[in-house]
């Protein structure tokens, strides 16, 4: 049931017959290009309003409610102004980087997307080291932060800038230590491959205590890689203002902005992905009955049901919390989450060499 | 001063020389601080004041007595009532005239009330300051409820000119009484609320305890008084050591603590908070009968000297008036305490990080009028 995989081999069929190999290629290109951007310009619109409406929601408030019914165009139209807004041109700063360093942030989370699977074969690739990918990709964007800031030729944003990079490569390792952590337990990288080891439980209940000590590290270590939350030194407002993106107005600023929401949403997406067992429904026991139910819930709305159980984890935890400290930011990395985190990935093996998990 | 002398001379050097305002979300105001950074270290500040510098002093000559009390207003706008108060006791004392008890009593009230009233919106911005953003939601919410108080009786919500020489503008409204002893009940059921999302959280404890430690010799030294003094064992609560109006008919404790760092003068205020409502309600019920406004033919202060110290909601408050019988003063001189609390930060933050520097200037609840007047 809700099978995507014999509707995009019939799309893949139809071009391979009718067009020569690189033509189908390149109209496959397009095809998902644009629906990946679409998809993620509104998804991250989306966002951008889902955290408004939260985060008024803690704060007594009530959040955009005038434009749109509950205010659910509000953003549309914010992005729109950000659209029609001056872009300011900084004197002495170096021009060319200065446009260039949106576009890479913007790009590397427009790329990670592509790896995600959203249902059974609603995933633009399938790469066999797709967590690898992911991985790769999404720590690209902190390129693109440190040339914003060095390029902007202002001392808040190189300061930003620069507690930027420390963090984002400092929270590397533990990210990838905690992914490391289920890969050892499903055998593979594979995305697809990793759902599919979670039919018969998802990783975070079968996996014993260590995989739920691997979530929480990988949820700590995701927020600070999306300078969110507690973590939001790169931007730290009531200190350096608006960090590495303090001089960058209109749509330019509007690509931080965005990407900020997306890197967010592709954390989530790959917690829920690895952890939560992706888009498979919920099972519990032998309780057939129950368990036809939930799979009668098609997978895109299991999907997306955890990775916003996530989002919500992360906006709740940014609204809640103060901003730590840089010096702070670093020892809680390497002198707690790291040695956990190797402890932890030893404990696993351990279980996976035992056959002792579920 | 010395240090920061030697420390212009380093400026000849190459130095990565940061300005902090005068448009900057962390000075509350129109306050610059020139600081010098290594890495994300501060070497030194220089607290540059005087971007809202608007002559009240000068202003005030030109004045009546009555009419200089709706400047001071203007000054520490966070607590106008007790600005007032100090004019007005000051010109009272000069006349050598006594207001009724029910005026001491209702002056006393409105000036605990607007205490409480700036701790909240501090509580809310020194959240913000360390990137806690909801509490500036709540602090502002529970703010309102004595604001709406303020508006009934007084007419008017932040700068009120209340208390005039002489007694108060109006009467109270008639709901007063029973809408203070409303927002005592709900508020004592709010604070620990602010202890829960603040004072109880890791991140918040990390970021405060230890940081910015003001000994209490400096504190004496640079005249730093109000809850950042006790916060460092400075018995310096004017209520206490020069009570006036009714503060001597009521019983509260002086908060203070040796440790001095952000952490304590933060829980300085939290207390202090509770002690105002237990002030209120010490009061509340039992405001005498009495008349408003002392029949004065002429509000004129006979030659001579006069100060007069109260306590605001950020330390010592001094008017000193040179009178040369006119009916304004000749000159008029206010002791400002954000003015002294202000230089005391170069001493406290340097060598802290950039981040601390926001924690330790919010801790020091700086008005910025208050500093250039």
């Amino acid at each position: 049931m809700y099978d995507f995989t014999a509707m995009t081999d019939s799309i893949n069929k139809y071009l391979n017959v009718n067009f020569s190999p690189f033509w189908a290629g390149l109209i496959a290109m397009i095809l998902l290009g644009v629906t990946i951007l679409t998809f993620y310009s509104v998804l991250g619109l989306y966002l951008v309003y889902a955290e408004r409406k939260i985060c008024a929601r803690m704060q007594n408030r009530v959040g955009p409610n005038r434009v749109g019914p509950m205010g659910l165009f509000q953003t549309v139209a914010d992005l729109i102004k950000l659209l029609l807004k001056e872009l300011i041109y900084i004197r002495n700063a170096d021009a060319l980087l200065f446009n260039i360093a949106p576009f890479i942030v913007i790009a590397a989370s427009i790329m990670a997307i592509g790896a995600i699977p959203f249902a059974k074969g609603l995933q633009a690739i399938d790469l066999n080291i797709g967590v690898l990918y992911v991985l790769a990709i999404s720590s690209l964007g902190v390129i693109g932060i440190l040339i914003a800031g060095w390029a902007s030729n202002s001392k808040y944003s190189v300061i930003g800038a620069m507690r930027s990079g420390a963090q984002i490569i400092s929270y590397e390792l533990s990210v990838g230590l905690a992914l490391l952590c289920i890969i050892t337990y499903a055998g593979s990288m594979q995305l697809s491959e990793i759902i599919a080891s979670q039919k018969d439980g998802w990783w975070i209940f079968k996996g014993h205590i260590p995989a739920l000590i691997a979530f929480v590290i990988f949820l700590i270590a995701g927020t600070a890689e999306t300078n969110r939350g507690p973590f939001d030194l790169a931007e730290a407002e009531s200190e350096l203002t608006a960090g590495f993106h303090t001089e960058y107005s209109g749509i330019k600023f509007a690509f931080f902005f965005l990407a900020e929401y997306m890197n967010m949403f592709i954390i989530a997406a790959i917690a829920t992905t690895l952890f939560l067992g992706g888009w498979l429904p919920f099972h519990l026991f032998q309780w057939d009955g129950f368990n036809r139910v939930m799979d009668f819930i098609p997978p895109v709305f299991w999907f997306f049901g955890k990775t916003a159980l996530v989002i919500y984890l992360m906006m709740w935890f940014k609204w809640t919390f103060p901003r730590l400290r840089i010096d702070q930011l670093l020892t809680l990395e390497w002198k707690y989450l790291l040695p956990i985190n190797l402890m932890n990935l030893v404990m696993i093996a351990f279980l996976t060499l035992m056959q002792w998990h579920f | 001063m010395k240090e920061i002398l030697v420390d212009i001379d380093l400026k000849e050097k190459e130095e990565y020389i940061i300005n902090i305002g005068p448009q900057h979300p962390s000075t509350h105001g129109v306050l610059r601080l020139e600081t010098c950074l290594q890495g994300e270290e501060v070497k030194y500040i220089i607290p540059h004041c005087g971007y809202i510098h608007r002559g009240i002093e000068k202003m005030s000559e030109k004045l009546t007595y009555p009419q200089l009390l709706h400047l001071t207003d203007r000054m520490d706008y966070l607590s106008a009532h007790i600005n007032n108060e100090a004019v007005a006791l000051c010109v009272e004392n000069a006349m050598e005239v006594q207001v009724s008890e029910r005026v001491k009593y209702i002056r006393t009230i409105l000036a605990e009330l607007s205490r409480v009233a700036s701790h909240q919106l501090w509580w809310a911005a020194f959240g913000m300051d360390l990137g806690a953003l909801t509490t500036f939601f709540y602090g502002l919410r529970d703010r309102e409820k004595i604001l709406d108080i303020f508006e009934e009786s007084t007419g008017s919500r932040l700068i009120q000119s209340f208390i005039t020489p002489g007694g108060l503008m109006s009467d109270i409204h008639p709901n007063f009484q029973k809408r203070v002893k409303d927002f005592i009940k709900y508020f004592r059921t709010k604070l620990p609320e602010y202890d829960d999302l603040l004072t109880g959280n890791v991140i918040f404890r990390e970021r405060t305890q230890g940081i910015g430690i003001l000994s209490k010799e400096d504190a004496i030294d640079y005249g730093v008084t109000g809850p950042s003094g006790r916060g460092s064992g400075f018995h310096c609560d004017i209520r206490k050591i020069a009570p006036y109006s009714a503060y001597p008919l009521v019983e509260f404790n002086e908060i203070t603590f040796a440790e001095g760092d952000t952490y304590h003068r933060y829980l300085v205020r939290m207390k202090e908070m509770w002690e105002s409502l237990n002030i209120i309600e010490q009061l509340i019920d039992n405001i005498p009968q009495g008349e408003i406004m002392l029949n004065l033919k002429a509000i004129k202060a006979p030659k001579g000297d006069y100060y007069q110290r109260v306590e605001t909601a950020r330390g010592e408050l001094g008017v000193y008036i040179v009178s040369d019988g006119g009916p304004s003063p000749a000159r008029i001189k206010y002791r400002s305490p954000n003015f002294s609390n202000l230089f005391v930060l170069n001493k406290i933050s340097a060598g802290h990080k950039i981040a601390d520097l926001v924690a330790i200037s919010g801790s020091l609840d700086l008005v910025i009028p208050d500093i250039d007047r």
